[in-house]
């Protein structure tokens, strides 16, 4: 009688087993972030915002560059413009939606350059060692002399203003930290058994980096650059606020803020929606990434 | 010790030396010749050699970097095209200015950040760390300027209490520690302070959620200490890394006020850095991104020399 419920757990335990053994580590982790409520909320938020920026043209929306001296800074509300009118009569829900293409594309892929540049580079220098790592890694630290800001400010004050410089400006920003990053994940792993085990049996340096390097690194350097969204977003539309970035009459959050920031007497909470979005997406991005840094720390 | 602070000083001679090059360098990678700016548009072909000569643009580029280092070591980082008066001169006056709004803001900023984070860790997964957390996140997520604008909305615009922009009655040479003054300060302070906020309550969150959870905790309250005995152990063990990431955000309050010195007209660093920018003045550029950049590596300098002086555990490493 006593013995029943123990073999009953054991036999659950047998049968349940091979199940959680057969699932791989990132299928893991993916169930663990789909069962995370923050995290699936902020998702749908993203996904809301970035189908609606590619979807733009096809949702009936007002032309975002068609302005009339009748309607500026209608607030918001008013039939017809749900959200109001910018400065310049130009409907704010449509600016808003437009305004995601270029705010989420210069957001988002300076960190996916940087990601692709930074992991090469941390990799190679972690990996090879001695004089190499001293010289990229030495190059490193003077970058991080500066604060990101004025590093990406004195870039693309330099180069000028525009798209592109922006783009260039924040990938030379998060290169260096990405690297660092990068480096110090593939120090650790360098050493241990299978990879003088990989050497041993003949495979050459950049086999080893490529199959059982990169596979044992790439998701801490993968979590760390999505907690780097945030702020490339914040920077990219303070570029552009700073009349770095794009240029009038374009639908840039960043922008709008500052074209709008002469209407704060007249329309306050109209001239304070782009900001809204910027801060919803970098939010959601940064939420998003404690979820999945949470979700891949399996011990816990 | 000393030993120590002798080895940190040398590793700061080349960062220094390259930070001075990167500044260098900043002017070269401008697209055109840098004499456009100073140049009349119907200039002749001799005075444009004239003048290349005379800001040295003829020399081979290793050869200028030297002597403009030289000149910088001396405190001569040139004049500002736009005005004529001294480089050096021009950001010191301005750099004061940041100062005063990054020391307010640290004020504010660390705080708020040092209560919330150590609350937040010795009431871990309770509905007050969420609260704690979910202010800290949105303290680094939120666009600052944005902040700024809004926080001028609420209290410029709808309720009239504080004045909107600018750095006192008298302008940006006349500041004094009064009301009349201080007004002005409020929310450039406020909105400076949110990031620096966010990151200490998160860092010492985690700081204090880590050392309550090691062994030596259990044994303190287990030969009887009172539970503020425990706290004192908490901060002495939290003191290092938590000094080490406000010094860090000291100086990113430091050099990154540009944004929020152009929502709020405050005529610091950041606000010569924009009209450099724009005014295409390169002397100035360079001279202030130099100047704030060697704060930047001063300030991370002391850090680490503050940080040895109260963990013991440093100087050995």
């Amino acid at each position: 009688m006593s013995e029943l419920p123990l073999s009953a757990t054991s036999d659950a335990a047998l049968q349940a087993a091979p199940v959680t053994k057969a699932r791989g580590y990132w299928a893991t982790v993916g169930r663990r972030i789909l069962r995370d409520k923050v995290s699936m909320a902020c998702a749908l938020v993203l996904i809301l915002i970035f189908v609606s920026a590619i979807l733009a043209p096809w949702l009936g929306l007002e032309d975002p560059y068609k302005g009339s001296m009748i309607r500026r800074l209608r607030h918001i509300g008013t039939t017809g413009y749900p959200l109001g009118t910018d400065e310049l009569g130009r409907d704010m829900l449509a600016r808003l939606i437009y305004g995601g293409r270029l705010s989420l594309v210069v957001g988002i892929l300076p960190v996916i350059l940087a990601f692709g540049i930074g992991t090469s580079l941390g990799l190679v220098a972690g990996y090879v060692g001695g004089k190499l790592n001293t010289a990229i890694m030495r190059t490193v630290d003077v970058f991080y002399a500066f604060p990101s800001v004025l590093l990406a400010i004195a870039i693309s004050g330099a180069l000028g203003a525009g798209i592109l410089n922006s783009i260039v400006a924040l990938t030379i920003v998060f290169v260096p930290q990405i690297t660092r990053v990068a480096e110090s994940v593939t120090t650790g792993v360098r050493n241990m058994d299978f990879v003088e085990a990989a050497r041993a049996s003949g495979a050459g340096p950049f086999t080893i980096m490529r199959v059982h390097i990169l596979g044992n690194v790439l998701g801490a350097i993968f979590v760390y650059a999505t907690s780097l969204i945030s702020v490339s977003m914040i920077l990219a539309a303070g570029l552009s606020f700073l009349g770095l970035g794009t240029k009038p009459p374009e639908p840039e959050w960043g922008l709008m803020l500052n074209t709008l920031r002469t209407a704060i007497y007249v329309n306050p909470w109209v001239a304070a929606l782009p900001g809204a979005m910027i801060f919803a997406v970098s939010i959601c991005f940064n939420l998003l990434s404690d979820g999945l840094r949470s979700a891949m720390d399996i011990r816990n | 010790m000393l030993a120590y602070i002798a080895r940190r000083i040398v590793y700061v001679i080349p960062i220094v030396i390259s930070v001075a090059l990167v500044c260098f360098l900043l002017v070269h990678i401008t697209p055109g010749d840098p004499l456009v700016a100073v140049l009349p548009a119907d200039a002749s072909q001799e005075l444009a050699a004239q003048l290349r000569a005379a800001y040295g643009f003829d020399r081979p580029l290793p050869v200028q970097f030297g002597l403009w280092l030289l000149r910088a070591l001396h405190g001569d980082l040139g004049n500002s095209i736009a005005t004529g008066r001294p480089v050096l001169a021009e950001v010191m006056r301005a750099v004061g200015n940041t100062v005063t709004l990054a020391i307010a803001a640290a004020i504010i900023g660390f705080t708020m950040g040092i209560l919330l984070g150590l609350i937040a860790g010795y009431f871990r997964e309770t509905w007050i760390d969420k609260l704690a957390t979910s202010f800290a996140i949105a303290g680094v997520s939120v666009p600052h300027y944005w902040l700024g604008m809004l926080l001028v909305i609420i209290f410029s615009v709808e309720l009239n209490w504080l004045p909107a922009v600018g750095a006192g009655p008298g302008g940006s040479g006349a500041w004094a520690w009064d009301w009349a003054h201080l007004q002005y300060l409020v929310l450039p302070a406020i909105t400076t302070s949110v990031i620096p906020m966010g990151i200490v309550t998160r860092t010492v969150r985690a700081l204090t959620g880590d050392i309550l959870s090691q062994d030596f905790v259990e044994a303190l309250r287990a030969k009887g200490l009172r539970e503020t005995g425990v706290f004192r152990h908490v901060i002495k063990n939290a003191a290092p890394t938590a000094l080490a990431v406000m010094g860090l955000q000291l100086g990113y309050m430091l050099g990154g006020s540009i944004l929020i010195e152009t929502v709020f007209s405050w005529p610091g660093s950041g606000f010569l850095l924009n009209s450099a920018i724009f005014q295409r003045d390169l002397p100035l550029l360079q001279g202030t991104i130099l100047v704030l950049a060697l704060f930047f590596v001063f300030l991370n300098l002391l850090v680490d020399i503050a940080q040895a002086a109260i963990d013991p555990r440093i100087k050995r490493g």
